[in-house]
């Protein structure tokens, strides 16, 4: 599989997020996407016929972390929590489509406009990690469900992951290690944080939650 | 160099040790106190060795951040303000491990150490930072000790109301401090100190010292920046107040000639605004001081006075060097720089007392106390050598640096030579004068309303004598105002390398200058020498005459009458009322008076109030007016998260829109981190 169909395979999956009702599919394409992900990195080194253990590692962390563990979290949350299992959109699904066709636009716009440090590894790489980015801050922005936001969250991070693949190949693992780190305690912060405001409340929908500002 | 890194290393381990132990309080203070000695004592040897060897040693380390290297220097500038912040807070140390005891069984005082010492070390990388990010970094890192200390009772509303005022302000002057040194770095692309020595020619220096002066002025406590010192010195601890008053808000002064030895063409202009702040500043300084009945917002008000002098001095050296008055030039700063360090003790020494006066009597209003002499007679002997010293009187320290700041402007050179100088030095001079008789009546109110006479309440009555542990530091202080005073041409010898390098000229040519101040000094302090021993004669001969005969002790302002009460006495405000009427123009007296009516009175009585008068005229309605346009901005407040990720995601795609539809990338691409560049 070359690195332009895993790329395709993400976007579609964005697309697929935007046009879905159901909150279990969204976690499953979500997870899709970590998994495909994950393997980013992989045939980007393979490309150059090498294949560094470190790197392996780190694959396999991330289609641990965002192909299961992730997931796994979000699924046991919307079972727990008995919460109803629609997006609850404020934007209707086929404008959330149309929206996500002009992010894409927009993002092929931008990128044919910058040039990057190191010439990136394909030419679809930086147009697709600026739309996941934007997708998934559409997705915050647009579903009511606090649990949809997680995933939004997730797309988000996912963009850039596929920009700091981009951007420099050469990115210390390190740095990659401390971004997955945050991602998973926010992810479990939020998790534990949606099951509690559901028992307190009987309601997930963030829409309801203004009487928290001062 | 290696033992101050070591010093510091002491201050913040001990303070981490403090926090650990916070739940054995006696062992907590042990720490904080021990480690805030062990590492004055230790910065001292070091910062005395190397100044004592003439050489200036310096320190440099690479650093990831952005501009920022971390690179120390100990010069005479440095190592002349470490000494107070060191010396002050070493006694601090040693008198708060006392002080604290009342707040054991209360509070955790395992933060108050952690942050007292954060201050020291703070302060101490300041003065020695050679690079303008550490020199934010420390600068902030000093600001936030010194919040979380003036808030540490932050139970109270006043100190949260304090502890706001002074985070509103400190921040408002860094924000002019970075806006400074970004100027400053602009040309060269560096913000260590040595780039900055050439004066940059695309940015204005006016602008500079203006940036300066209202960055480093609002921590000195310039008027009418000072808003946050008559706030936040009362509540914070007393010996934290000290601190912050003898060895933090002269950083601001440090900073601001520091700043100065960058900018080469020196304007007139500047200094006359120095002198003019400064007169202000210690003017009405002094004034609200006596309109105040707090004893320790009283202190607050007299070091914005004294600053108001150290403001002076500088502007006469800043006059000086511009137009090419050696005379004016050498002893301005000199008197500058001499007035930083015996502020720095009696202001001590004073809130230091403050202190003890407030554990005693349990109030710090000076119409509840009286007749405190009595009953601690080392402390309150200590605090009326203070007294007399911050009034300016001879033979203490007080004097000698006015009278440093008095020559540079009686002489030949001053006044009598073009308009342009003698006017400011009439002015220096006249406003030294008043400042000087404000001082010295404000400074009898206090001790006499406090001191003398007879006890207003039954707290004052019950006053004891304060620990030894608090005790010592203030008579070591009140030592330390005699003998700056009586060696007060030695120790202007001493300045002399500092304003040799403020000044750019080698040391021997200040030397004939600087004989106008010196010569006369010695002249004073022989008669002080004189003074001393015939007072000391003198209460030999009272001793020997009254031994053997009966003394007999009777009530302060008895006025005859067989059965006085204290309340006949004089109170705070009635003593300062002559002088608050006369100055009543520049006064916002608050007076709720219930008069007595009809032919036999049953109940009255009177309460006033004097408020700050730039607080009432400039900040209450500037950040009113703030505060009413910013709330016209609520409605962005929705309180929905989905909304605030839309104002979030417009942001990022207005910006990413802008950056790349302009035409040229701009000169520094770097955005956190990420380096992009547009196509050509």
């Amino acid at each position: 599989m070359s690195t332009d169909l895993n790329l395709v395979l993400v976007m579609l999956a964005n697309l697929a997020m935007l046009g879905s009702s159901r909150l279990s599919a969204c976690i499953r394409l979500s997870a899709a996407q970590g998994i495909l992900l994950s393997l980013l990195p992989l045939q980007l080194e393979l490309a150059e016929h090498k294949l560094a253990p470190r790197l392996a590692l780190f694959a396999l962390t991330i289609l641990v972390l965002k192909g299961v563990v992730f997931p796994a979290l979000l699924m046991r949350t919307l079972r727990t929590a008995d919460v109803r299992h629609e997006v609850v959109p404020m934007v209707g699904y086929v404008s959330s489509l149309i929206f996500g066709v002009i992010v894409l636009c927009f993002s092929f716009w931008v990128s044919s406009r910058l040039i990057l440090p190191h010439p990136a590894p394909s030419p679809l790489v930086l147009p697709l990690a600026l739309s996941t980015i934007l997708i998934g801050l559409f997705l915050i922005i647009s579903r009511k469900t606090a649990l949809m936001q997680v995933v939004g969250y997730l797309v988000l991070e996912n963009g850039i992951f596929i920009f700091g693949v981009a951007l420099a190949n050469k990115t210390p693992l390190l740095v990659e290690m401390g971004v997955l780190l945050d991602v998973f305690v926010a992810v479990f912060v939020m998790g534990i944080a949606i099951f509690h405001i559901n028992r307190e409340f009987d309601h997930i929908d963030v829409n309801q939650l203004t009487s928290l500002k001062d | 160099m290696e033992w101050l890194l070591v010093a510091v290393a002491v201050l913040v381990a001990s303070g981490l040790m403090a926090v650990v132990m916070t739940s054995f309080p006696r062992l907590s203070t042990f720490w904080g106190a021990v480690g805030g000695g062990a590492g004055c004592a230790i910065g001292l040897f070091a910062v005395v060795r190397v100044l004592w060897s003439g050489k200036v040693e310096s320190l440099r380390w690479g650093w990831d951040v952005p501009y920022g290297s971390f690179s120390l220097e100990l010069d005479p500038l440095s190592g002349f303000f470490a000494i107070p912040i060191l010396v002050l807070s070493g006694l601090a140390a040693i008198y708060g491990s006392r002080y604290v005891a009342v707040f054991w069984d209360r509070k955790s005082v395992g933060e108050l150490w952690f942050f007292f010492n954060l201050l020291v070390a703070g302060m101490l990388i300041v003065v020695l930072a050679r690079n303008g990010m550490l020199f934010l970094v420390a600068w902030e890192v000093m600001s936030l000790a010194a919040f979380f200390l003036i808030t540490f009772e932050h139970e109270k509303q006043e100190v949260r109301d304090a502890g706001k005022t002074f985070l509103i302000a400190t921040h408002l002057g860094t924000a002019f401090l970075l806006t400074m040194f970004v100027l400053l770095g602009a040309e060269s692309g560096s913000l260590d100190f040595a780039d900055f020595a050439n004066s940059p020619s695309t940015v204005s220096a006016d602008l500079l010292f203006l940036l300066a002066l209202v960055g480093f002025g609002t921590k000195a406590g310039l008027m009418p920046l000072h808003v946050w010192l008559p706030e936040a010195y009362p509540v914070a601890p007393s010996y934290v107040s000290a601190v912050m008053s003898g060895a933090m808000s002269k950083l601001g002064i440090y900073g601001l000639l520091r700043v100065l030895m960058f900018l080469s063409d020196v304007q007139p202009w500047w200094g006359w605004l120095l002198i003019g702040a400064g007169a202000i500043s210690g003017i009405l300084g002094i004034l609200s001081a006596l309109g105040q009945s707090d004893l320790k917002r009283l202190l607050a008000y007299s070091s914005i006075e004294n600053i108001g002098i150290i403001s002076m001095g500088m502007g006469l050296g800043v006059l000086g060097t511009s137009s090419q008055n050696p005379v004016l030039m050498v002893l301005g700063f000199a008197g500058a720089l001499f007035h930083v360090i015996n502020h720095a003790i009696f202001k001590g020494l004073l809130f230091l007392g403050a202190g003890v006066v407030f554990q005693a009597t349990e109030t710090c209003d000076l119409d509840r106390l009286g007749g405190l002499l009595k009953r601690m007679p080392w402390t309150g002997s200590a605090i009326l050598i203070g007294s007399v010293a911050i009034a300016g009187l001879p033979p203490l320290n007080g004097f000698a640096s006015e009278f440093v700041l008095y020559r540079a402007c009686f002489n030949r050179e001053g006044l009598l030579a073009a308009l342009s100088t003698s006017i400011p030095c009439v002015a220096v001079i006249g406003s030294l004068a008043l400042i000087g008789g404000l001082a010295a009546f404000a400074f009898v109110r206090v001790f006499g309303i406090a001191f003398l006479g007879e006890p207003r309440t039954p707290h004052a009555a019950g006053a004891r004598s304060p620990n030894d542990r608090m005790s010592l530091p203030i008579l070591l202080l009140a030592a330390g105002c005699i003998a700056i005073g009586l060696l007060s041409p030695l120790v202007f010898e001493k300045i002399l390398p500092v304003v040799a390098q403020i000044t750019h000229y080698e040391l021997a040519m200040i030397e004939s200058p600087a004989a106008r101040a010196s010569v006369p000094l010695s002249v004073v302090a022989r008669v002080g020498c004189a003074l001393f021993l015939l007072a000391g004669g003198l209460a030999l001969v009272r001793r020997w005459l009254l031994s053997g005969r009966e003394v007999a002790v009777s009530g302060t302002w008895g006025c005859g009458y067989s059965r006085s009460t204290p309340r006949i006495q004089y109170t705070a405000s009635s003593f300062a009322q002559p002088a608050i009427g006369f100055f009543a123009p520049f006064f916002r007296t608050y007076t709720k008076l219930r008069a007595p009516r009809g032919l036999f009175p049953q109940s009255a009585s009177l309460a006033t109030e004097n408020t700050d008068l730039s607080t009432d005229l400039i900040y209450h309605p500037l950040f009113g007016a703030v505060g009413r346009l910013l709330g016209k901005l609520r409605w962005l407040q929705q309180g929905r998260v989905h909304m605030y990720v839309l104002y979030v995601g417009c942001t990022i795609l207005a910006l990413m829109i802008w950056y790349v539809s302009m035409e040229l990338p701009p000169a520094d691409a770097s955005m956190s981190g990420t380096v992009v560049e547009r196509s050509p």
